[in-house]
This record gives C-alpha cells, sequence and structure tokens, in this order.
C-alpha cells in the first residue's frame, strides 16, 4: 500500500469516475452525491488506490461501480461487516461506506448498530429515499405513517425511523445531514466526516422521482428550503427563516420556535449549536416538519478519546507481538508432553 | 479390561486396556477430573481417546437425571482409536449418575460411588424408590461405595472452606483415588492446581489435600474383595514428541500455521456458538501468532468481517456450528461468486435447527456440499480424528489461497472436545506454500485467471494501479464488469465449477487404510467415524473377513480415483451420524448401490454396531 503520507499527484474529478456508464433513473438524486464525492475527492487530497467503496444492495449500493476507486459491492444490509473486515485487515485504507434507508437501517440495522457503536474509522454515506426503489417502490423504514406502496396498499401503519436519532441511540459520535442536491452544504458535511477519526455517519435526503418523487419538496425545495432548514454551524445561534431562531422553552426540556424581535427575543435568547452536546443533538435529530425546521449539517460531532475500534485491535496486536511474531513450534511443545523413543527392539 | 495376569492385591494386576467414565453433577466437576485423570494418562505413556458428554445446560438443576455430565477415557498400551464402546469402571458421584450411566456399564465392571450424595432427596430425584445400594440390583458389579463426600469434609478442613466450597473439592479426592487404582501420577495435576488457582493458594492447597486423601485412602483401606490396583503398560506409539490435543485446539493451531505458510495474517470473525466457542477462545489468545480475533453481532456479521478482510488481503476465516452456517450461506455465495479465499470451520452439532448442542452429529454435509443458492460449488474437507483437524486445517488454507475458493471444514462435537496423543508437527518441514498478491495493472481485470488453477487474480486495495470493483452481481468473463449477457453467464457457472472441480488434481488419491482394493465389502466413511470404523474393519478382518476401509477426508471435489475403487468392491457399506448424506452423494455421482447405516443419536458409533452390520451384509 502507498504510504498514506506520500505526496499525492494532484488529481481531478475525472480520475475518480470510472469507465462504466452510470444506470440510475433519469433525475435520481443518486446523481447529485456521485457528482458531489467524485468533486470532493481531489480536495481531500487522497490516492485512489487506498481509497474504497463498500456497499449493500439497493439502488444506492451500485455507487462503488461509478468510482475508479476500489469498490466491493456485496450483500443486502451486511456492508457494515465486510468493511469492518477490510478495516481489521488494513486500517490504513479509506473507507466509504454506501447503503440506503433499506439496507442501513432494516435488513442491515443490526451490523449498522455495532459499526456505529464500534467507532471504526470509516465514513457512513445512507442515502435515504425513504422508499425502496430497486424492488420497485414497497415502502421503508423511513416511510411515513399511511404510506401506500405495493405492499401497504392501505397505507402503512409503523412509525418510522430516524436514522439520525437512531445512530445517536448506538453510540455515533459523528452524525449530520445534507440535501442530494445542494452541492456546496453536501460536500462541506462529507469533508467533515472524512476528517473526522471514527465513523462519520451522514445522511444524505435523495430524492427517488420514480417510487417517492418529492418526498422532502417540504424542507429541501428552493422557496421554502430557508424556512424549513435549520442550518447548524458549531458556535452559532440556531437561526433560520428571516428572523426565526430555537431556544430552549423555560421550564423544560423542549425546544420552542422564536421570533427575533417579538416579545423582546433577542440572539441572545437563542441556543448556540454547540456539536458536543450529545443531549442536544437528540432535541435537533427528533426536529420534525411542519411544527419545526429540520436540521442539517453537523448534528454531532464529538471524537471523545479518540479511539477507533480498529486502532484499539492494532494496538492489542501490537502489545501481543511486542516480543516478536509468536512462533507455533514453541507454543505447541508448551504444557505436558512427552517423548516415545524409538524401540530399540526394532 | 483384558487381564493378562495375577490376582494379588499387593502388587498391580497388569491389565492391556480400560475404559473409564466419571460421571456426576454437571457442576460436579466431571469434566476436569476426566481431561486431568487422561493428560496423566498421557504422559505416562498410554494411548488415549476421550470422550466428554455434557449437558446443553450450564447448571442443570443438582441432582437431576438430565442434569448429569461424563466423561469417558479409553487407555491401553497398545492403540487406541474410540473412547471405547462400554466402560470397565463407572464412577458415579450421585444417584442421577448412576441411573443414567450404569446400563453402559459392562456386566461385573468396577462401579464406585460416592455414598455420600445417595440421600433421599438425590434418590428421588433420580427416580429411585430405595437405594439400589441396599437391594441387591448392583450384584452384577464390583460395587465400591465410598462415603466420598465425608472424606472429602474431611481432608480440606485444615484449610477453613465453607461447606459447599469444601464439597468442591471432592471431584479431587475421586481424581486421587482413580490415580491410585491405575497407578497414574498425580503431578500434572498438582501442577495445574497451582496454576489455576494461582491467585488463591489456599484453594490450590485444599485441592491438592484432597488429591492427595484419595490416593491414601486407596493406599491404606481395605478393599472389597475383588477390587484390585492396576497397571497399564506404555503403548508402542511411533517415535516422536507428543501432547495431547483435542480436535478445536488442532484447528485453531492448523488455521495459525496455514497463515504461517501462506505468508498471510489471519483475521477470524465469529460468533459464540456451541460447540465451536473454544476455535474462538483458543485463536484470542493467540494474536501473537498473526492471527485478529474478532467477535462479530452475529453470525452474517462474522463470515462478512472474513470476506472483507480477505478482499484487503489477509485471510478471512470464520468459525460455527449448523445453525450459524445457515446463517452465512448467503454471503458464501458472494465470497464464491467474487472468488475470495475464506475458510469456514463448521463443528457440526445436532439437528435441524437448535437440535442437540452439546452432542455430534454429521449432518452437514449435504449442506456444505450443496446449501446455497444458484450453482455455488466450494471446497469442502472433513477431518477424521482431532489431530486430523491440525492438518485439514492446514489443507484448509492452502486450497482457499491457492484457487481463491471459500473451503468448509467439517469437524464435529466429538471431535471438537475429544483428546488423543497427536505427535507434534514441526512446521519447519511442512511445505511453505505462500501467496503472490498482484501487482501489475499490466494486461489486469480482477477475474483474469491462472490457466492451470483457474484461480483469479488477488489485488489488494492499496496496490496502485489495479484499482477494481466487485460484487455479487455476475461479471464478464473477459473484463470483470457487470454481465447480464446469457450466454457470459452459462461460461461462468461453468468456470466456477470447473475450478472447483480442478482442485482434485491437487489432493491425495483416495487410500485404503486397511484391507485390499478390492474384495467383498469396502467400508466408507468421513469424519469422526474413523476410530470406530478402523477397529471394526480390524475385528472383522482378524475374523477372516474380505472387507476394507476407505476414509474420505475431501468431500467436494471427491478423489478422482473414488469411483473406480468403490466399483471394485462387491458391497460398499456407509456408516454415517446422520440419515443417510455420504451415502446420496456416493451413490448420485458414481451410480454404485451404497448402502447407509444410520446413528443419529448424538453419540459416537460403537465398534461392535459396525462391526455387525460388516457381518450382517457380508451374510446376505
Amino acid at each position: 500500500m502507498t504510504p498514506l503520507d506520500t505526496p499525492n499527484p494532484p488529481l481531478t474529478r475525472k480520475d475518480f469516475t470510472s469507465d462504466q456508464e452510470v444506470r440510475w433513473c433519469p433525475g435520481c438524486g443518486d446523481y447529485a452525491i456521485l457528482a458531489a464525492v467524485q468533486r470532493m475527492l481531489p480536495d481531500l487530497g487522497v490516492r485512489r488506490e487506498n481509497t474504497v467503496f463498500v456497499s449493500g444492495i439497493g439502488c444506492s449500493s451500485r455507487f462503488p461501480y461509478y468510482m475508479n476507486t476500489y469498490g466491493f459491492h456485496t450483500i443486502h444490509g451486511r456492508a457494515p461487516a465486510v468493511a469492518t473486515g477490510v478495516k481489521l485487515a488494513n486500517p490504513g485504507l479509506d473507507v466509504w461506506l454506501i447503503t440506503g434507508d433499506g439496507d442501513g437501517l432494516s435488513i442491515g440495522g443490526n451490523h449498522l448498530m455495532h459499526l456505529l457503536r464500534r467507532n471504526l474509522d470509516l465514513q457512513v454515506i445512507l442515502f435515504n429515499n425513504r422508499i425502496y426503489g430497486l424492488t420497485k417502490g414497497q415502502y421503508s423504514p423511513t416511510s411515513l405513517v399511511g404510506k401506500k406502496s405495493p405492499s401497504t396498499p392501505m397505507g402503512s401503519v409503523d412509525n418510522p425511523v430516524i436514522p439520525a436519532a437512531f445512530a445517536l441511540g448506538c453510540g455515533a459520535r459523528f452524525v449530520a445531514r445534507a440535501v442530494d442536491t445542494e452541492a456546496k452544504g453536501l460536500i462541506a458535511t462529507l469533508t467533515r466526516a472524512h476528517q473526522f477519526k471514527g465513523t462519520g455517519f451522514v445522511e444524505v435526503f435523495q430524492n427517488c422521482p420514480v417510487f417517492n418523487d418529492g418526498a422532502f419538496d417540504h424542507f429541501t425545495a428552493k422557496d421554502v428550503a430557508a424556512d424549513q432548514q435549520l442550518v447548524l454551524e458549531h458556535g452559532k445561534p440556531m437561526r433560520f427563516g428571516k428572523d426565526k431562531g430555537l431556544r430552549l422553552r423555560p421550564g423544560s426540556l423542549d425546544i420552542e420556535i422564536v421570533t427575533l424581535g417579538e416579545g423582546g427575543v433577542t440572539e441572545a435568547d437563542l441556543l448556540v449549536h454547540d456539536e458536543t452536546n450529545r443531549a442536544q443533538a437528540f432535541l435537533l435529530a427528533n426536529l420534525e416538519p411542519p411544527a419545526f425546521p429540520v436540521a442539517v449539517g453537523v448534528l454531532y460531532c464529538s471524537p471523545g478519546t479518540g479511539t477507533t475500534f480498529e486502532v484499539g485491535m492494532h494496538e492489542q496486536n501490537r502489545v501481543a507481538r511486542a516480543r516478536g511474531l509468536g512462533d507455533l513450534n514453541t507454543l505447541m511443545r508448551k504444557g505436558h508432553t512427552w517423548t516415545v523413543e524409538p524401540d530399540p527392539a526394532g | 479390561m483384558d487381564t493378562f495376569s495375577s490376582n494379588s492385591t499387593s502388587q498391580r494386576e497388569l491389565i492391556d486396556s480400560v475404559v473409564i467414565r466419571f460421571a456426576g453433577d454437571s457442576g460436579d466437576g466431571m469434566q476436569l477430573t476426566g481431561s486431568q485423570f487422561s493428560e496423566s494418562t498421557a504422559l505416562m505413556g498410554n494411548d488415549l481417546s476421550t470422550l466428554p458428554d455434557f449437558p446443553a445446560e450450564i447448571r442443570a438443576p443438582a441432582g437431576t437425571t438430565f442434569g448429569v455430565s461424563g466423561f469417558q477415557v479409553h487407555f491401553a498400551a497398545h492403540d487406541v482409536m474410540t473412547p471405547g464402546d462400554a466402560p470397565d469402571v463407572l464412577v458415579a458421584m450421585n444417584p442421577a449418575a448412576l441411573r443414567v450411566n450404569l446400563r453402559d456399564l459392562k456386566t461385573g465392571g468396577l462401579l464406585v460411588v460416592n455414598t455420600g450424595a445417595f440421600t433421599p432427596g438425590n434418590l428421588k430425584k433420580a427416580g429411585y424408590d430405595k437405594s439400589p445400594l441396599d437391594d441387591g440390583s448392583l450384584a452384577a458389579y464390583r460395587l465400591l461405595k465410598i462415603d466420598i463426600s465425608k472424606l472429602t469434609l474431611q481432608a480440606v478442613e485444615p484449610f477453613g472452606l465453607g461447606n459447599k466450597e469444601a464439597l468442591r473439592a471432592k471431584n479431587m479426592w475421586t481424581l486421587g483415588l482413580m490415580m491410585w487404582l491405575f497407578g497414574r501420577e498425580r503431578e500434572s495435576t498438582v501442577e495445574w492446581l497451582r496454576q489455576k488457582f494461582a491467585k488463591n493458594p489456599n484453594i490450590a492447597d485444599a485441592n491438592i489435600a484432597a488429591l492427595n486423601a484419595g490416593h491414601v485412602y486407596g493406599e491404606t483401606a481395605e478393599m472389597p474383595q475383588g477390587i484390585h490396583c492396576y497397571q497399564i503398560p506404555k503403548a508402542k506409539l511411533a517415535p516422536g514428541h507428543y501432547r495431547n490435543v483435542t480436535g478445536n485446539e488442532a484447528t485453531a493451531w492448523g488455521l495459525i500455521a496455514g497463515g504461517q505458510l501462506a505468508g498471510l495474517e489471519l483475521v477470524l470473525g465469529s460468533y459464540p456458538i456451541t460447540p465451536a466457542s473454544t476455535i474462538l477462545h483458543t485463536l484470542s489468545n493467540l494474536r501473537a501468532y498473526g492471527v485478529t480475533t474478532f467477535q462479530a453481532e452475529d453470525e452474517i456479521a462474522a463470515v462478512c468481517a472474513a470476506i472483507g478482510a480477505s478482499y484487503a488481503g489477509a485471510l478471512g476465516i470464520t468459525s460455527t456450528s449448523g445453525p450459524g452456517l445457515a446463517l452465512k450461506t448467503e454471503a458464501l455465495g458472494l465470497a464464491v461468486s467474487t472468488e475470495l479465499p475464506l475458510v469456514v470451520v463448521d463443528v457440526q452439532r445436532g439437528g435441524p435447527s437448535t437440535g442437540l448442542p452439546t452432542k455430534t452429529e454429521q449432518s452437514d454435509l449435504l449442506f456444505a456440499v450443496y446449501g446455497r443458492n444458484g450453482d455455488c460449488p466450494l471446497v469442502v474437507l472433513a477431518a477424521s480424528t482431532p489431530g486430523d483437524c491440525f492438518t485439514m486445517a492446514v489443507e484448509a488454507v492452502r486450497l482457499a489461497t491457492k484457487y481463491m475458493t471459500p473451503v468448509i471444514l467439517l469437524t464435529d462435537g466429538f471431535l471438537a472436545n475429544s483428546a488423543e496423543p497427536w505427535k507434534i508437527p514441526d512446521i519447519g518441514a511442512m511445505q511453505p506454500f505462500p501467496v503472490a498478491f498482484r501487482k501489475d495493472p499490466a494486461g489486469f481485470h480482477p477475474f483474469v485467471r491462472d490457466p492451470q488453477t483457474l484461480a483469479r487474480a488477488w489485488a489488494v486495495p492499496g496496490t496502485p494501479g489495479l484499482e477494481h470493483r466487485i460484487g455479487g452481481l455476475e461479471k464478464n468473463y473477459d473484463s470483470g464488469n457487470i454481465s447480464y449477457d446469457a450466454d457470459n453467464h452459462h461460461k461462468m457457472t461453468k468456470v466456477r465449477a470447473a475450478k472447483v472441480a480442478g482442485v482434485a488434481e491437487d489432493i491425495p488419491l483416495q487410500a485404503v487404510d486397511q484391507g485390499e482394493d478390492s474384495g467383498d465389502l469396502l467400508v466408507v466413511g468421513w469424519g469422526s467415524t474413523y476410530g470406530a470404523i478402523s477397529q471394526a474393519v480390524l475385528g472383522a478382518r482378524k475374523a477372516g473377513l474380505k472387507v476394507a476401509h476407505a476414509h474420505i477426508r475431501y468431500m467436494n471435489p471427491m478423489p478422482k480415483n473414488l469411483g473406480d475403487l468403490l466399483r471394485r468392491f462387491k458391497k460398499v457399506l456407509v456408516p454415517e451420524m446422520n440419515n443417510g448424506m455420504l451415502v446420496k452423494i456416493l451413490r448420485s455421482e458414481y451410480l454404485v448401490d451404497a448402502r447407509g447405516m444410520n446413528k443419529i443419536a448424538g453419540q459416537p458409533f460403537k465398534i461392535a454396531e459396525i462391526e455387525a452390520e460388516i457381518r450382517a451384509q457380508l451374510e446376505n
């Protein structure tokens, strides 16, 4: 493997683009995410040969085929487990895990949970389109209650999972959100995830124009985005729209919307985003329209001791091998052994 | 017991072989007693084989018949290949242990009972209306009644233990007595106790005192008539350096050896499951030897992590048992499709479903060979003895890396826990099989193949110029890119099959383990039935029957001469601990009229059972 500190030849978006024809439906949000990643990687200064995209199954999981890096399109839901093996074998690899709401939160929810709590040093991009696309439009674990689909013609009755809240609950130390078509915010968020030592979890609201078109329009459409999105910045007061802000309702742990200038409210009354505050991150993850704006950007970033699973495991290997690689011949001759001498009688 | 000589009680009676079964509550420490006795026996130069038999419950209610745990050891002055059909000696620590095990004891066998545990309560729990010790129902055996509980309490009294803790030492008292009876040395057990209780020397001393007290009791107490102490001369083993080894230990060491011979780091992904967990435990203690061990969140994650590790240039390994193998099947398909090396150890147990977790069976064979969606061939190996687990684990690593294929190594619960003296191999004398990763970008695509082995190139992330994508979708033969082309899929399916079939060119021809290579009857076995079949065939041949024994270790592909060998016999008998699996494969692959012999009792075959079937086959 090329050492990580080797100077990188300047690369361009083209260098990260494979020769395979992209086969998503016209207008799919996946195109925007692919373009953002291909644009971003040269700026991150990473090397193609040290970069690995690992995915599960679903529309989004075709992503690795379009990247001119190493890539592994695995089986449904299991990408976190495969990626764990990749990092255990070679912690130096820069791994991106591509998954969707069905792949990551339904069939693979268990693996995603354990990946997040183990805090492997890799990036997870969860493409959330609130629908099963590749199997033609069944409802997903992030579909809203009442979702009519081929498998729920009378509407779904189960409550959706909130991916960011799930990730926080699993012990994730970096949780962020971005919108597929907002390239600037998406690239900034993915860049932060990449910088993070540990699992950088990024949920991307991704439009499926065929089976769930406009699922996020109520907060991503150009005319409403400013009023319906709370763009988070660490250390900055939580403002959105022209004059709205969020504050803690006095005497409670609830967040309420206030209007600046009304009833003597000033910016000093607003909550200030502290991305290292886990309790606040939970409150932000659970803000939902129409009552509240959707929080986007980095909800939570707290490296803690900075210990990642694979580094911890390799540190143990290093301690175990402090005196060199063990000699199996010696090991097998330890303990109670005995020698049978050749029979002198033949 | 095969007796050779005198009856004197003052000197040791020379005997050729003996089978002892220790039985008690699952909390009585019978597994420790048995394994310590075996350790000492091996050091005395006897050949031996053991059969631990314990319930699935960790601590079943005390005194119940379903909580009985047993450990059988067979040792002799000659080659020992099975744990013995029926015990010559039964040690029963309580009424339940007597009730469960008495039917197996040979008539005239020695029966040692702890009368201290024959309380009205325990008798009732075991289903006795009155004590069998007093009603003459044990007259067919040589009964040795000792209040082991009381004698143990006396022996450990100076150490000031509580009553419960003091009573725990009764297994060591019993061990001491048995060591006296059979002339075993106590040193290895003393040493082991000191190590085990290094942080609590008082407990160590109490146990050693109990051990010694049992021994002294044997030396000094007046034994009932007909009970002697015995001597079993050393067995004539091939010269060399020996140790005792269980199948799971040997498997773990074989995997390490394989990794070193291949020049690869190992990554084990595993999820705890009986009876495979000790492979995970053993390897977790061997991180210094080039293995990273990962206890995954489930069986699927375990195999997927192993696959990810292989993709990234280590050798991925996963260890499991039947229910776990079931969960891993989709991932095995991925490893077959992406043609990545992978070793899967399946320590078989009784099925279906949860089945009999602590009992042995050979019922995953068809599943291992055929049990995946799609045409999904992979290599399947089977170890035949505890020591053979080492050899076949090395072989699994060799074939997985040379042919870029998953390999399933089948062992079973009996092999896993059973111990035998094992001539320790010299790693330095083994042929290395170093792996060469692809480095050269010229003409590279991920499915470019070695023309001879048909193995694809192993190109590892981190290698400049070889960036590529693989996955479970079908790929084009010529480029490795996704392909939905009909003819290409046909070709790729055939290539994957040909690659695995080609392994037959790289494995030993099927040998006849015993007998001629043609005749009236060939007994064909696989896996842990080796010892029982071998002894049964030996017996039948001594009686003049024209019978031979072949034992298959390469289950898929099979040795290329196997069909011819089968056809040179008038009859083929296939004893298996399942409802007929190898027999199905032999019949379908070779069109021979092989007949099955099946035992699905969670217990190994007895020699006599197979010998009787051999006779029945030849009489008809």
